[in-house]
């Protein structure tokens, strides 16, 4: 059992280890000792098993997202049933849905306030990549443009078991990660903010 | 056809005809506005069904498609080419006429930059204000440094422009407000719980008193028409499923329905069946949905669960033969791109015998209710005549008691072959246009049970060529999804790649009522005339 251990699904069925392995590897190698105190553990344990999304879905994947809190997939089995409505109660913002050049802007405003710790997922085609709207001249090429992604689920739109598998991706990459004295996480979103800046009014 | 063409002569003599699918007449543009008010009050069209703004190279212009309730739904076609030069396009705007072409005439500004003359507030619609170019002209400049993605605000736009001309012909922009000076504005969305969707409300409000809403659109205008310009006609299909996403078999039918009729494809019988029973499964969700939102919208958590738990039946079906729960994919040129599960009679039959049972008890959860009659009976008025002005289709127009559904008018698929009844309800407000759906479910089990044990074996697919070229020319077909008309037009020139491809979504004009349906309620109310009229916004936005 590795520190990325969540109750819910077991370390050998996740089928891409490697990347939360890598991702403790660096941690260890940029100086922010991984073997967390109790206090980390503590945090880390807590908000892991209630995440808290904040609604936003703009088509399809949104529709699989109701599912997800419907009875027959009930994602309050992993503690996400609380679906904010504000970014300000929420953990992690689920992108669902194609992010076209007039809602950039108001997505990139929901990102700011959504309190730290803050996460993102990329969710369905259209968040990862544009998806089959990618060529249009209105579309955003995936939200990674404008915003830090920390999860990825592929789809169109994603199973809802999928969109379970994502989210305990993040739940695992939550439980590595250090609070106390550690700032390697802050110190990644300024980085990409400041390869993305505002003024610019241009991505890349 | 004749008897048509003969009372067009009379009302407009030097009218010029053109071959094609429907009766066309080609109009100057100076002739136009009294040509379609002759046409509204003497020929009875008293419905515009599609706008279509065209680029035709050499010139601009507006695709009109007009029918007539009174003559027995009878659809005819007027194409109007634009005066001016290409920077000042203009044609004279018929929604005076027709209210529905107030969100239409914005949409082909916005697309094709064509100035419409007479419109009370000729802005863009689904773009951002600061814009650069008209995507739909085929001389756009699509390079990113003109309209990069841009991160800063965008500034509200409180300033209308109305188009005139003077007396030597040129045009004349007088500016306007949209609200007056003292009104308190409240913004609802686009990223709001009720809103279904990313669409966004401006509320002038007195008090709790909604005095206008003002409609922004666009904020998922994924441009899908100028994509299906670069991509052949098996390519397109896709794009379909993920416009109105609770009526994707339906919207897919349609556009292969057009696609089919353009090439004379003959549909084998069997696919023609699974067409339709397809068609009537996704019309059974979404409305479960549609219930269950309803539901969620007026804080009854607990009814949308019951909602879902059959929804998850119907999406079984569609996973088991169609290999997705959402996105099907499923209709293609020709017929279906893949045959029955073997299980599919038998989970039909489960769901038919399930669903009477499961329709009794919503009624106990919710209907019944004296909140839910409270809030939804009396709210949102929407009279039959202004229905078929602003074109409201569907369940939301059967709930003003108009009889316009699209499988009773223009029969299409297996639909002339089943016993079902147009549900039609007189209240004309929020609660009739939810007890249409409700009942509207119990016709498509009826289609159903009709069906399920009469598909007829053989191909399910007819051969088509393997490189679709569809002959010179402009078609529209017509189904009814789960939220009214849904129309395709296509116009060819004989390449592989459509030269121009619309969608008419219903839901485009089911959120043109916005305005007139919530003037005088409460801004709580909003929300749940919202969730009657039942819009998706990615269909709306395209």
């Amino acid at each position: 059992m590795g520190l990325d251990h969540i109750k819910s699904m077991k370390r050998e069925d996740f089928k891409n280890n490697e990347y939360i392995d890598k991702l403790v590897e660096e941690l260890n190698a940029t100086g922010a000792n991984v073997v967390v105190g109790k206090f980390d553990e503590l945090i880390n344990w807590g908000i892991s098993n209630s995440l808290w999304p904040l609604c936003f879905g703009t088509s399809c994947c949104a529709i699989e997202f109701m599912s997800l809190g419907a009875a027959r997939y009930d994602m309050a089995r992993f503690g996400f049933e609380v679906a904010r409505n504000s970014p300000r109660q929420a953990d992690y913002v689920m992108v669902q849905g194609t992010i076209v050049h007039r809602m950039a802007p108001v997505m990139r405003r929901l990102y700011e306030q959504l309190a730290e710790p803050r996460y993102v997922i990329a969710c369905g085609g259209c968040a990862v990549s544009g998806g089959p709207f990618k060529k249009s001249y209105c579309v955003v090429p995936g939200v990674e443009e404008i915003l830090p992604v920390d999860v990825y689920i592929p789809g169109c739109p994603p199973r809802p078991e999928a969109m379970f598998y994502g989210l305990m991706q993040l739940q695992r990459k939550i439980k590595v990660q250090k609070f106390f004295g550690g700032v390697n996480r802050k110190e990644k979103i300024d980085e990409f903010f400041a390869e993305h800046p505002e003024e610019k009014g241009q991505i890349g | 056809m004749s008897d048509l063409k003969q009372d067009i002569l009379k009302i407009y003599p030097s009218a010029t005809f053109e071959e094609g699918e429907t009766l066309t007449v080609n109009v100057p543009e100076a002739d136009w506005f009294k040509f379609a008010s002759d046409l509204k009050d003497k020929l009875q069209f008293d419905l515009l069904t599609a706008v279509v703004g065209m680029d035709w190279n050499e010139s601009l212009g507006v695709v009109y498609y007009l029918t007539s309730t009174p003559r027995n739904w009878e659809i005819m076609t007027v194409k109007v080419v634009a005066a001016g030069d290409r920077d000042n396009a203009y044609i004279h705007s018929v929604s005076s006429l027709w209210k529905v072409a107030n969100f239409q005439e914005r949409e082909v500004y916005d697309m094709l930059g064509i100035k419409f003359v007479g419109h009370p507030d000729m802005r863009r619609f689904f773009l951002r204000n600061d814009w650069v170019g008209h995507p739909l002209r085929k001389d756009y400049d699509a390079s990113p440094e003109l309209n990069p993605i841009r991160l800063e605000e965008e500034k509200n736009e409180d300033d209308t422009r109305s188009w005139s001309l003077d007396k030597d012909g040129n045009l004349v922009c007088t500016p306007g407000k949209i609200f007056a000076e003292d009104d308190y504005v409240v913004n609802i969305g686009p990223q709001h719980p009720s809103t279904h969707g990313v669409m966004r409300f401006r509320a002038a409000v007195d008090g709790e008193t909604v005095k206008k809403v003002e409609i922004v659109s666009g904020y998922i205008h994924r441009g899908i028409e100028k994509l299906t310009e670069g991509l052949t006609y098996p390519q397109i299909l896709h794009f379909t499923d993920r416009m109105d996403y609770m009526s994707a078999h339906q919207n897919r039918h349609c556009l292969c329905m057009c696609i089919e009729k353009a090439l004379g494809i003959e549909v084998p019988e069997r696919a023609v069946v699974i067409r339709t029973m397809m068609d009537e499964l996704m019309r059974i969700s979404s409305h479960l949905l549609a219930f269950g939102c309803t539901a969620m919208d007026m804080g009854a958590t607990t009814a949308f669960f019951y909602g879902f738990r059959e929804r998850e039946m119907v999406l079984d079906i569609f996973d088991k033969t169609c290999g997705a729960r959402m996105s099907m994919n499923y209709n293609v040129i020709g017929g279906v791109i893949a045959d029955l599960h073997p299980d599919f009679v038998k989970d039909v039959k489960e769901l038919i015998r399930i669903l009477p049972g499961a329709l009794k008890e919503y009624h106990k959860v919710f209907s019944g209710n004296i909140i839910a009659m409270n809030r939804l009976k009396g709210v949102g008025i929407l009279p039959k005549s202004d229905a078929i002005n602003y074109a409201i289709t569907g369940p939301s127009g059967r709930g003003s008691n108009w009889s316009c559904d699209c499988r009773k008018k223009h029969p299409y698929a297996a639909y002339d072959r089943v016993e079902f009844d147009e549900v039609l309800e007189t209240g004309c407000d929020s609660y009739s246009r939810y007890m249409v759906r409700m009942k509207e479910i119990e016709q498509s089990v009826r289609i159903l049970e009709q069906l399920v044990d009469k598909i007829p074996e053989g191909d399910i697919r007819a051969q088509v060529p393997k490189i679709i070229k569809l002959p010179k020319g402009n078609w529209y077909a017509q189904v009814e999804a789960s939220r009214g008309t849904f129309g395709v037009y296509i116009e060819s020139v004989g390449e592989k790649t459509p030269y121009r491809v619309h969608f008419q979504s219903p839901c485009f004009n089911l959120v043109g009522v916005m305005d007139l349906c919530c003037r005088g309620h409460m801004i709580a109310d909003l929300i749940s005339i919202g969730a009657a009229l039942d819009f998706v916004i990615p269909d709306i936005d395209r």
